[in-house]
């Protein structure tokens, strides 16, 4: 075959079509890169200090004490799992009003916007700010976690249920409607069906998430393994908080997989 | 001795089921086989057992006097190089261009770094420019895989197994997703390549009337076995009945040749 | 024939009915443990306080009235930090993310019996602790500032990032892999022409979310001494500096909205 007619070089077309822009763009990429890295301080002697705390917590890694603080443990891990439990529960059921109202296809106009403005708030502030308010308004201890678990559930879920809800088919609402159906047999029949298994699952996530959160919400006095967490530090028993952090993990570990198991089973 | 020799070639995939059991071929020069049978008859593992995508579990592949199934991964990477694959969903990498696509058929000729910054050598994009103009592709060098017809991703399989420069082709049914008449233009296509180039090839094929048409020898597969190995024309009910099974097979036959006669007055 | 009919709806009926009752059960059990853990979690509740948690609440509101909007002057060199902390964190995240990823996938794993369990392991660590902790840890060892929180954050984010993306490389599409190794191609370039093209879309949307949500978690790093804004709200906090709190808040809130409608954007571009 006689090639010679055909071009020798090919270049790959570039992701952004527009030079002008694309240099801007890499440009503006280098100038953050060295602006942010230059706001970096680094405190060289101090971290040569700590390396050697920071041996000797890899060193309690590889023996954790689980027993010297056993008791201590016992508790906060208790107060964690149903921190976690009532938690999630509550959060469940105050998020399904509130995902139905952030639904624009179900609701009139000022209760979208009431529920929206509600989700925004929760999504934005992490659980720690949350917290430190609760503990102000309700003192130390574990019904602040609760109040601060199931605020932020209730936006995580009821933004995801009310995306999923105006993602339905809106035949089937359609339909329910032309039979004259009240507005919660409309919700019954027409919405509940297809989001079903999927807000399932995401409740199962959801209680994951809140074991994971229980475990860092005490270190601002909200209760939990967290609040054990923070005193082994401050004491410096690194072995003690070696062992809470492999619990932590060992008991997310477990979580997850029976989570996907029943996940697994739901679809 | 032939091109390609297959001796007893037997692949076992579950404790009990045979899908390829003993099957012995022979492939001379400029040869091109159909390979007609069944679904689940073995076609793809025959073919993928000849490039090694699937080991045989026993039995030797001779490919211009070497035993493949012997090679050392990077003789049989060196091996691979010759052999040229289609497939039947195109299996062309969708979020890369049409170019890319075909100058990937160079990956075992060019050193990690030039493929890696897509600068291939001088001939290898001349050639692929050729061979996409050969398959009627010129226009659409820049765009990517995923914005093709069916049978334009095809033409770009094609070409991508020519950028190969191979010495034989393994064609798994490559007009199983297109349409009647796609299906026709395509086996034209590579029925023409294999004559120009006088490149021996095997295909795959479920339409019997395609494969009498544009493939001279056809070999029968049923439950891993050879059934039959003759000249398309020597394809009588009888002997579909042998490797399909029990059906009224007089009319496909003529309604084939009616319809072939068709074809080539239209053309 | 209908004697057969009527045996066949009665056997159902009964599975249907076993069935019920298990779930009546299930619940049961449920609601029970749920009482259970609810008087077990307010053994130390002091009731006392939380009656009086609205008259607290109106209290700390009318605190943080005026609001202090000179405070600004001060926030912007912790809201400069935050956002780096965040990006920088997350850049460093996904580049230690993206290998762990492929160790863990089953299909491109280089040893499925020890390497990839510790791929999983290390996905596992990283996801179930906070970057609150992290942070915590760190500022231990390499002592207050921005470097601890960007650590932290890394930290926090490689499970994250690596889980989605090695479960993206677990459903690749076989047969363009296939296609790429049928030409002779090396496994790097297997890498690069067959895995990588399917999986950058799915990657990059992954990190651009959770830089997103970075940008909330390094907002709070500071109240360990991890740098950002939240060494001001620890600050503030402590002098119960209300309408300097309140300020922070609408900062925070303010930074947010504007990340995620950012990250909304360009993954939306992107797909
Ligand atoms: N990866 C695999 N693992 C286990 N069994 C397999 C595998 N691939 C194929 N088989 C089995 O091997 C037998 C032959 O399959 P093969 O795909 O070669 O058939 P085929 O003739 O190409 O069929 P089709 O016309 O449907 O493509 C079938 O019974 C199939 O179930
Ligand atoms: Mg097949």
């Amino acid at each position: 075959m006689t090639t010679a007619a055909y071009p020798t070089v090919w270049k790959k077309p570039p992701f952004i079509k527009s030079t002008y822009l694309r240099y801007s763009l890499w440009a503006a990429v280098l100038v953050y890169t060295f602006l942010a890295l230059g706001s970096v301080e680094v405190n060289w002697s101090r971290v040569v200090e700590g390396a050697d705390r920071g041996m000797r917590f890899v060193k309690a890694f590889v023996q954790p004490d689980f027993v010297s603080r056993w008791p201590n443990i016992w508790k906060g891990l208790v107060e964690s799992l149903t921190m976690t439990l009532c938690s999630t529960v509550a959060g469940i059921i105050l998020a399904i009003p509130f995902g139905l109202g952030a639904a624009r296809n179900l609701v009139p106009g000022w209760v979208y916007i009431f529920c929206r403005a509600f989700i925004a708030v929760s999504r934005s502030f992490q659980e720690i700010i949350i917290a430190i308010i609760c503990a102000a308004v309700f003192g130390f201890g574990t019904f602040a976690g609760f109040v601060t678990l199931t605020f932020a559930t209730i936006g995580f879920l009821a933004k995801l249920i009310a995306d999923e809800i105006e993602a339905t088919n809106p035949h089937a609402l359609t339909a329910m409607r032309a039979t004259g159906a009240s507005w919660w047999q409309q919700v019954n029949y027409a919405i509940q069906p297809q989001i079903s298994p999927r807000t399932i699952g995401l409740c199962l996530y959801r209680l994951d998430i809140n074991f994971r959160e229980s475990a860092v919400i005490g270190v601002v006095g909200a209760g939990g393994i967290g609040a054990t967490l923070n005193t082994a530090m401050d004491r410096y028993e690194y072995d003690s908080a070696a062992a809470i952090l492999l619990i932590i993990i060992a008991l997310v570990m477990v979580a997850e997989y029976f989570s996907g198991i029943i996940r697994k089973r739901i679809q | 001795m032939s091109m390609l020799e297959l001796r007893a070639v037997t692949k076992q995939y579950t404790a009990n089921d045979l899908a390829l059991n003993n099957v012995t071929l022979n492939i001379e020069g400029g040869e091109v086989v159909g390979l007609i049978g069944p679904s689940g008859a073995g076609k793809s593992t025959l073919i993928r057992c000849i490039n090694r995508l699937t080991e045989p579990t026993k039995g030797s592949v001779t490919f211009q006097g070497r035993d493949l199934v012997g090679l050392s991964r990077r003789e049989l990477r060196k091996a691979r190089t010759s052999i040229g694959m289609i497939f039947q969903e195109y299996a062309l990498i969708e979020r890369l261009t049409v170019m890319e696509n075909v100058l990937s058929g160079r990956l075992g000729y060019v050193p990690f770094w030039r493929s890696f910054l897509r600068k291939y050598p001088p001939q290898d994009v001349q050639r692929a420019y050729a061979l996409l103009d050969r398959v009627g592709l010129l226009d659409h060098v820049n765009k990517r895989a995923d914005a093709l017809s069916g049978g334009q991703r095809q033409r770009v399989g094609i070409a991508r197994a020519l950028a190969q420069e191979p010495d034989l082709l393994l064609i798994d049914e490559p007009t199983a997703a297109l349409d009647p008449r796609t299906a026709r233009q395509i086996m034209r296509l590579i029925s023409e390549i294999c004559e120009e180039r006088s490149l021996p090839a095997i295909i795959n094929i479920h339409d019997v009337n395609l494969a009498r048409q544009f493939v001279k020898r056809i070999v029968g597969l049923r439950h891993g076995e050879v059934v039959f190995d003759g000249l398309a024309s020597e394809l009588t009910p009888a002997v579909l009945t042998e490797i399909y099974g029990e059906e009224d097979w007089s009319k496909t036959i003529q309604k084939g040749g009616e319809e072939a006669d068709a074809e080539n007055e239209a053309a | 024939m209908s004697d057969t009919t009527s045996n066949y709806s009665d056997s159902w009926d009964r599975r249907s009915r076993a069935e019920r009752l298990i779930r009546w059960v299930l619940w049961l059990v449920f609601v029970a443990v749920f009482i259970q853990s609810w008087r077990i979690m307010n053994e130390d509740t002091l009731w006392f306080f939380v009656e009086d948690a609205p008259r607290q609440f109106a209290d700390i509101s009318s605190r943080m009235w005026p609001i202090r909007w000179s405070y600004m002057d001060q926030l912007w060199k912790p809201l400069w930090d935050t956002i780096n902390i965040a990006t920088l964190g997350t850049a460093l995240g996904v580049v230690i993310a993206l290998p762990i990823a492929f160790l863990a996938a089953s299909n491109t794993t280089p040893n499925a019996y020890i390497v990839r369990p510790i791929a999983l392991f290390i996905i596992a660590a990283s996801r179930s602790i906070n970057s609150l902790i992290w942070a915590l840890l760190l500022v231990m060892v390499l002592g207050p500032g921005l470097l601890a929180g960007i650590i932290a954050i890394a930290l926090r984010s490689i499970g994250f990032v690596a889980k989605l993306t090695y479960e993206g490389i677990e459903e690749i599409n076989k047969t363009q892999v296939a296609a790429v190794t049928a030409t002779g191609a090396s496994s790097v370039q297997v890498l690069d022409y067959a895995i990588i093209p399917q999986i950058l879309p799915n990657f990059v949307s992954t990190a651009i979310f959770r830089w997103d949500i970075n940008i909330r978690e390094s907002t709070v790093l500071g109240m360990v001494g991890a740098g950002g804004i939240g060494l001001q709200l620890d600050a503030s906090l402590a002098t119960l500096a209300w309408p300097q709190v309140a300020l922070i808040f609408i900062a925070i809130l303010g930074t947010v909205v504007v990340s995620e409608s950012i990250s909304a954007r360009v993954r939306k571009a992107l797909i």
